[in-house]
């Protein structure tokens, strides 16, 4: 489910980084929780973030979600796919739906995220309380 | 099921099952099935029952026959609601009401206070389970179910008769501006009830619909929400839900109130509003005109089947025509919006 060559922050969010090039999106579980995406704010390419700010927005029908950004970046493209047709995200949230990709400006931070293993435990346990 | 679920005033409800949209659109299409037990029951018994009804809620219930069922409001000394209810007129001396979930009890206790008539009050709502099924294609389902000819219970009328050899009380209601029914039951019926009307359903395009279809629903279709749009601040002039006060029926609480009020005229008003701008418009969202910031949005999310952004807000009563630009504080911007008529949506006759 949850692919093991990307990290993730306890926010939800994923982040592969292929040499110095991140792509960061949303997770399964944070789209199912969210339900049906109907909008998505993304910022502009150019745009700098330190790891922890807010780098856009993702509207479902009952819910609005900021996105924080699991690493520091430089964006250099943003997902213009996902303007016209948000439900991607629900469709295919590790893949087609990323959000944005930049230059990682500080990688080192990747090692404080999660691997898979440990997000898939960190959901079960949310999922968990939610059955509680 | 795979529902999603959420606590909602001691119960834990489904948030949705299939998705919003696909529920929401069902509903419009074909139909849904809603499990609303969480609504609350109580119940008036006594040769004075109509008193107590009378004296309470802000309609006139001397309207009622038997079988007849009046959207009505709970009213506090100011005019303003205590909640928001349908009084089912079962016989002169017995007035079943359905209540918000959340105000079960301090509708009871409120009633039970005012109460020194020939009545007797019961707060019942765990007696009842109650299922809404909604959509065009209501009635030929439940029809599957009941001996009873449901084309001979009018709009906001209701019969008493078994439904898969359970008795029901059904009415002919709704939340989600379609035809319906709404039927009432002992909870031990549920699961069965359920599972039944789910196979009659099916092949015809029936799902399972949580409370966020539910709310979609009720807000494209123009419909207070206890809590959002009308509470203990808002009077029925402000809520723009004048047809249900009838201040010539005589003395009830919140009568002077708001015969003061109609006299002066409210200074704001409740009306429907859509984004002009792409952003979406969400409960708690400021509302300006010009600089002014004038209310809050009090409910506002997309509208799955006109597929636009809408919203209702308290606006000044003279700036109330549709038409009328303002704005709604999205996110440190201010994004554009029209006030509209309502109902959003009206489903064709």
């Amino acid at each position: 489910m949850y692919p093991t060559n990307y990290k993730y922050s306890q926010e939800h969010e994923w982040v592969a980084l292929e040499g110095q090039t991140a792509t960061i999106g949303i997770t399964d579980y944070a789209q199912h929780s969210l339900g049906d995406v109907v909008f998505v704010e993304l910022p502009k390419a150019g745009a700098k973030f330190s790891a922890g700010q807010t780098i856009g927005t993702v509207e479902s029908v009952k819910a609005v979600s900021e996105i924080y950004s699991p690493v520091s970046i430089e964006v250099t493209e943003v997902n213009a796919a996902l303007a016209n047709a948000p439900e991607k995200i629900n469709q295919d949230p590790h893949g087609a739906a990323w959000l944005v990709k930049g230059r990682a400006t500080n990688p080192g931070e990747m090692a404080k995220l999660m691997d898979a293993k440990a997000y898939e435990a960190f959901v079960a346990e949310k999922e968990k309380e939610a059955g509680a | 099921m795979g529902a999603k679920m959420v606590n909602f005033g001691g119960w834990d409800m489904p948030v949705e099952y299939s998705g919003i949209l696909a529920e929401h659109m069902a509903v419009r299409t074909k139909a849904g099935l809603f499990d609303v037990s969480h609504m609350g029951e109580i119940e008036i018994y006594g040769s004075e029952a109509i008193a107590l009804v009378q004296e309470v809620t802000c309609n006139d219930a001397w309207k009622l026959s038997d079988g007849q069922i009046q959207y009505s409001g709970l009213m506090t000394v100011a005019g303003t609601f205590v909640d928001d209810i349908l009084v089912h007129r079962l016989g002169p001396a017995h007035y079943f009401l359905c209540v918000n979930a959340g105000n079960q009890d301090g509708d009871f206790n409120y009633i039970d206070t005012i109460n020194r008539f020939a009545t007797e009050v019961l707060n019942v709502g765990d007696r009842y389970s109650q299922f809404a099924v909604q959509g065009p294609r209501a009635r030929e389902i439940l029809q599957r179910l009941t001996p009873v000819d449901l084309s001979a219970i009018r709009y906001y009328h209701f019969t008493r008769g078994a439904v898969e050899g359970v008795a029901c009380l059904i009415a002919r209601t709704g939340y989600t501006g379609e035809d319906g029914f709404e039927i009432y039951f002992a909870p031990e019926h549920s699961e069965k009830l359920w599972d039944r009307l789910m196979d009659a359903g099916s092949p015809l395009g029936m799902i399972p619909c949580g409370l966020g279809a539910r709310n979609t629903l009720r807000l494209e279709a123009g419909m207070c929400l206890y809590g959002n749009e009308i509470d203990r601040t808002t009077t029925v002039w402000e809520a723009n839900l004048g047809w249900i006060c009838h201040l010539e029926k005589g003395l009830f609480l919140g009568h002077d109130a708001l015969a003061r009020q109609q006299a002066s005229g409210p200074s704001r008003i409740l009306v429907g509003f859509e984004m002009t701008d792409r952003l979406i418009a969400r409960d708690g969202y400021p509302v300006f005109i010009g600089e002014q910031n004038v209310g809050r949005v009090t409910s506002g999310s997309p509208a799955p089947f006109l597929k636009k952004n809408i919203g209702m807000a308290y606006v000044p009563f003279d700036r109330r025509t549709p038409g009328t630009e303002i704005q709604i504080g999205i996110r440190g911007q201010k994004a554009a919006a029209r006030i509209v008529k309502t109902p959003f949506y009206k489903r064709p006759k």
